[in-house]
């Protein structure tokens, strides 16, 4: 602010050189308004103008169009590699179980049901126990343990694959090898489900290893949904002489069975891309197992195990179909739970998940 | 009227004069009320079951890792190589430093874009078609098994360069982080309230300048942690590196050439034979824990320090 | 800013030690077999004392990963001991040749509780295994070859490779010639459709760590897994009808014949071999390695390398159960090198 008052001092009115000002006020080489420099102009107008926020906005926007660039490119890319596989075998090449590298005929079917067993199973034994989670954490839970409890479930998740995989080799197929399979064709064999002979590794154990895995999923979503069942649901159905159990069923779970679901969808996606645990466990025999302890094959395993040696460009263009197989229906399953969890909590600030 | 689980109110007064006589109607209703309590009693009982079942065997597991791992951690693990075949001694750490260079190139690459998407999402596109379309886009990349990033981008790279590398898997975790963190980012810059930014309109600051100096400032605790969740994530990540990084046995920090990371180092000990293989997985897995479980349980702090509150 | 200037002085050697640190050596990238891991590795680790400069990184992925790597330019030389066949090596974007690097045997492992005796196998009875067609320990079959074993009445547990190897194509290869009901089902290849039940494990690793964990399994890996892992291995019945375990000179014997008469390709199979002292599974193992580097640095190492091999590798072999190149192929070997540019 001082080269006005400078310029007040040192051009006296008698010596005002420009000759415009002759009779206007000393006020005019004051303040603001006082006509600035070209230098001065440009720099000021660098900073604040239209031109900096336009360009900062751009680039954000790149930014965040590369996201769509992302699914775009992955898309892009298995559909080029997997040309190959796709002419030569077509729509039956997920309708036939064949996978004999030798003689260059190659079916997924196989690989598809072990995908799918392994999943659905997972999921029959993951969603009553991490439902159960979340009705207790959400509403019985004292609130002194609740913060020590929902911070464990969130521990598993964050236990990764390779180390889930590392201990079911170690500890949990011993056990179904020696403890639980001679229990479970005990007492159940009569259900014809566990025939055949039990070597620890296959179908059983990597369900449930992926189970184990999904549980906090389902779980941390599923309480995001019930807490945003708004209270005065519960405070009405507990008005009208409802047991606890009755206004969690009657004024939560009612409301939010759309998100639930969306919430076991979600787990489901989770399960179905599952590679590195169950690649260790399943026992990697590429064909249609027919009982819970004999070995299968998962999509992911058979690309895991398989990738980097495929030799001849049918098995590798093969290999990548398959890629592109999991990657579309993974989008389709996520995108059906995003849709349905969105739908009840309508965007609300969800916890860092 | 929440805190007591085994309040129940009484029963409405039945006013009507018609009905069963005094006392079966009473009994009935009696009945009624005690196979309800009874329900109430054995869903709560089964609640709490599985939530024993769930929190078991992550007792289980984690007890046993730092049982198995404690016993194999010794200096040499962080400072040797792999020994060769078949002979004891040997660490893991060519793998250590690995990993930690394969995840600051993901970080140095997948967290600029993230935050960049994030800022878009909440300052630019409120309620705009494009932001919902990326919003649900982000979710639902956030699902893709990350074996699939794996093979696409050594279709692109790795394949490209005819040679397997560190950048290739930095850029298969960047993709992985990127949904992420801008979700994250997102939700945090939708909390700070806009009085600050009209504030800073106020006084004449260009908007680009507002949202960089004084909106993300405000969020920064919640973004740095919703950066420390994808790099949790991303840590313990295989099978995108099995095609990218491909593995060394040697000390590299070079980003064109194969290097060892700590998951892969961990899967192809634990398929071996090797009893002293076995106890480098035992002791790479927990100190992988470790490095996971400090940045979750910082990302806790910060949340019950009250950036999160909000949303926790 | 004198935490501004400590902070640059920091960030500053940091990048020294980076880049001065990884300058110093040439790393060389390759891929393929876990059949002759074990030895690959030593000599590796080896080389690497004798000359700092020169880091060779070996990964073993399977022989099947070895010619796909190489094939494809992204390693700079491959192994595998299935030989490439003339289709592979025509459709290859790298044209590679063969050099055998050692010889091996694979042997069958299996995991039979309180048994501490060796088995005899047959060949056909290994490959009924495979087939399905023997289930149990106790089968008449192989009670036949066993007089006198208690074998237990329990289901056999095959394991096999999941995974693209050269392991894998001389056991079949072998298979092949002793079973013809193997050679129409199945055939040879580095990956087979296994016709029976049976889990596959990645790797020799995979497979040994199988078998030694899995009670009454029943799997195929190379004779030093074996060795390092203590596990009970059985012996085969070879050409003339003795049974024998693998040695290196057993190995060595089998390779007798052809090394007289090695095709200049060096691809040659050398599995039930003719001759009393022959082990019937054992088999050459390669490395691929470029016509031509497109670095001519990496050519030099490689083949200072292979001399190296010549000269110091070749007697570690038979300590780590390997036999080494009959002096024969050696000399052959030698002139092969220098034709690589």
């Amino acid at each position: 602010m001082s080269s006005p008052i400078i310029s007040v001092a040192q051009t006296p009115r008698q010596t005002d050189p420009s000759g415009a000002s002759q009779g206007s006020p000393v006020q005019q080489d004051v303040g603001p308004e006082a006509p600035k420099s070209a230098v001065r102009q440009f720099l000021m107008s660098r900073s604040s103008g239209k031109a900096a926020d336009t360009t900062f906005l751009a680039i954000m926007l790149m930014c965040a169009l590369s996201i769509f660039a992302i699914v775009i490119f992955i898309l892009f890319i298995l559909i080029a590699r997997s040309k190959l596989s796709i002419s030569q075998f077509g729509f039956k090449f997920f309708t036939r179980s064949a996978w004999d590298p030798v003689s260059g005929d190659f079916g997924a079917f196989a690989f598809i049901y072990g995908t799918l067993a392994t999943s659905l199973l997972a999921l029959l034994m993951a969603v009553p126990l991490a439902l159960g989670v979340a009705v207790f954490l959400t509403e019985l839970c004292p609130q002194k343990l609740r913060a020590p409890i929902s911070f464990l479930t969130e521990l598993l998740a964050a236990i990764p694959s390779v180390v889930y995989g590392l201990w079911a080799v170690f500890v949990l197929v011993p056990l179904m090898r020696d403890q639980l399979g001679p229990l479970l064709q005990k007492y159940l064999g009569w259900t014809q489900l566990f025939n055949g002979y039990n070597f620890g590794v296959g179908l059983l154990t990597a369900s449930i290893i992926l189970a184990i895995m999904i549980l906090p999923i389902i779980s941390s979503i599923a309480r995001d949904i019930m807490l945003a069942v708004p209270i005065s649901q519960r405070e009405g159905v507990l008005a009208l002489g409802a047991t606890r159990w009755e206004m969690i069923r009657m004024g939560v779970l009612r409301n939010a069975r759309i998100g639930i679901v969306g919430a076991i969808i979600l787990g489901l996606g989770r399960a179905l891309g599952e590679t590195m645990a169950v690649t260790m466990v399943i026992g990697n025999h590429p064909e249609i197992p027919n009982s819970l302890f004999s070995p299968g094959y998962t999509l992911a395993s058979v690309i895991a195990n398989e990738f980097t040696e495929a030799t001849g460009d049918v098995y590798l263009s093969a290999l990548i179909e398959i890629g592109l197989a999991l990657f579309l229906v993974t989008i389709v399953v996520n995108a059906i739970a995003r849709a349905l969890v969105w739908a009840v909590t309508r965007g609300a600030p969800a916890r860092a998940h | 009227m929440l805190t007591n689980p085994f309040h129940t109110p009484p029963p409405p007064q039945d006013f009507a004069a018609t009905g069963p006589p005094v006392q079966q109607r009473s009994r009935r209703v009696r009945l009624n009320r005690m196979r309800r309590h009874l329900w109430n009693h054995v869903v709560t009982g089964l609640a709490v079951l599985s939530t024993v079942i769930v929190i078991a065997p992550l007792v289980a597991i984690l007890a046993y890792l730092i049982y198995k791992g404690a016993s194999s951690l010794n200096l040499a693990f962080f400072t040797h190589i792999p020994a060769p075949v078949g002979e004891p001694g040997g660490g893991m750490a060519n793998a250590i430093v690995g990993s930690g260079l394969v995840l600051a190139v993901a970080s140095l690459m997948g967290i600029p874009v993230g935050i960049a998407a994030g800022v878009y999402l909440a300052e630019f596109g409120r309620g705009g078609w494009l932001a919902s379309a990326i919003r649900f886009t982000a979710d639902v990349l956030n699902g893709v098994p990350s074996i699939v990033m794996g093979i696409a981008i050594y279709s692109l790279i790795v394949m490209r360069q005819k040679h397997f590398s560190a950048l290739a898997g930095g850029v298969a975790l960047a993709i992985m982080m990127v949904p992420t963190i801008t979700r994250t980012t997102e939700e945090m810059l939708a909390t700070v309230p806009h009085a600050i930014r009209e504030a800073a309109y106020g006084l004449g600051v260009p908007r680009w300048r507002t949202v960089l100096s004084v909106t993300l400032k405000t969020a920064s605790p919640g973004i740095i942690t919703g950066c420390m969740l994808a790099f949790a994530r991303v840590a313990g990540e295989t099978a995108p590196l099995l095609f990218t990084a491909f593995g060394n046995q040697f000390w590299s920090l070079r980003l064109n050439q194969p290097i060892a990371a700590l998951p892969l180092q961990i899967y192809v000990y634990a398929i071996s034979p090797y009893d002293e293989w076995h106890r480098l997985a035992w002791g790479g897995s927990l100190v992988l824990i470790v490095l996971i479980m400090v940045s979750v349980t910082l990302v806790r702090i910060y949340a019950n320090r009250g950036v999160l509150k909000g949303a926790s | 800013m004198r935490e501004k200037r400590v902070k640059l002085r920091l960030l500053a050697a940091l990048t020294i030690a980076i880049v001065g640190g990884t300058a110093v050596a040439q790393n060389i990238n390759a891929a393929g077999a876990t059949f002759p891991n074990p030895i690959y590795n030593r000599w590796f680790t080896e080389y690497a004392k004798a000359h700092p400069s020169v880091h060779i990184n070996y990964q073993p992925i399977g022989s099947g990963g070895g010619i796909r790597q190489v094939s494809d330019g992204t390693v700079d030389f491959g192994a595998s001991d299935g030989p490439m066949t003339d289709e592979q090596l025509s459709q290859a974007k790298v044209k590679v040749i063969h050099i055998p690097t050692v010889l091996g045997a694979v042997v069958p492992v299996y995991n039979i509780p309180n048994l501490n005796r060796d088995l005899n196998f047959s060949g056909d009875v290994i490959a009924d295994i495979y087939i399905g067609k023997i289930q149990k320990w106790n089968d008449p079959r192989i009670a036949k070859d066993n007089p006198g074993v208690n074998l237990p009445d329990h289901q056999i547990l095959p394991v096999y490779r999941s995974d693209g190897s050269g392991t894998t194509y001389i056991f079949t290869d072998y298979l092949s010639k002793v079973s013809p009901e193997w050679q129409s089902k199945v055939g040879r290849n580095t990956s087979v459709k296994w016709p029976g039940p049976g889990v596959g494990q990645k790797g020799n690793e995979g497979v040994a760590g199988m078998v030694r964990q899995a009670p009454y399994s029943f799997g195929y890996v190379e004779l030093i897994y074996a060795l390092q892992n203590k596990m009970s291995y059985g012996a085969v019945k070879n050409a003339t009808g003795k049974f024998l375990k693998a040695t290196p000179d057993g190995v060595t014997a089998a390779a007798a014949a052809a090394a007289k008469n090695m095709p200049a390709d060096y691809r040659v199979s050398i599995t039930n071999a003719g001759g009393d002292s022959s082990y019937p599974i054992s088999s050459f193992t390669w490395l691929l390695i470029p016509r031509q580097f497109s670095d001519p640095a990496k050519g030099r190492a490689v083949k200072d390398f292979l001399t190296w091999m010549l000269d110091k590798g070749e007697s570690e072999a038979a300590g780590m159960g390997y036999a080494p190149l009959p002096a024969q192929v050696q000399t052959m070997v030698r002139k092969t090198i220098t034709t690589i540019k």
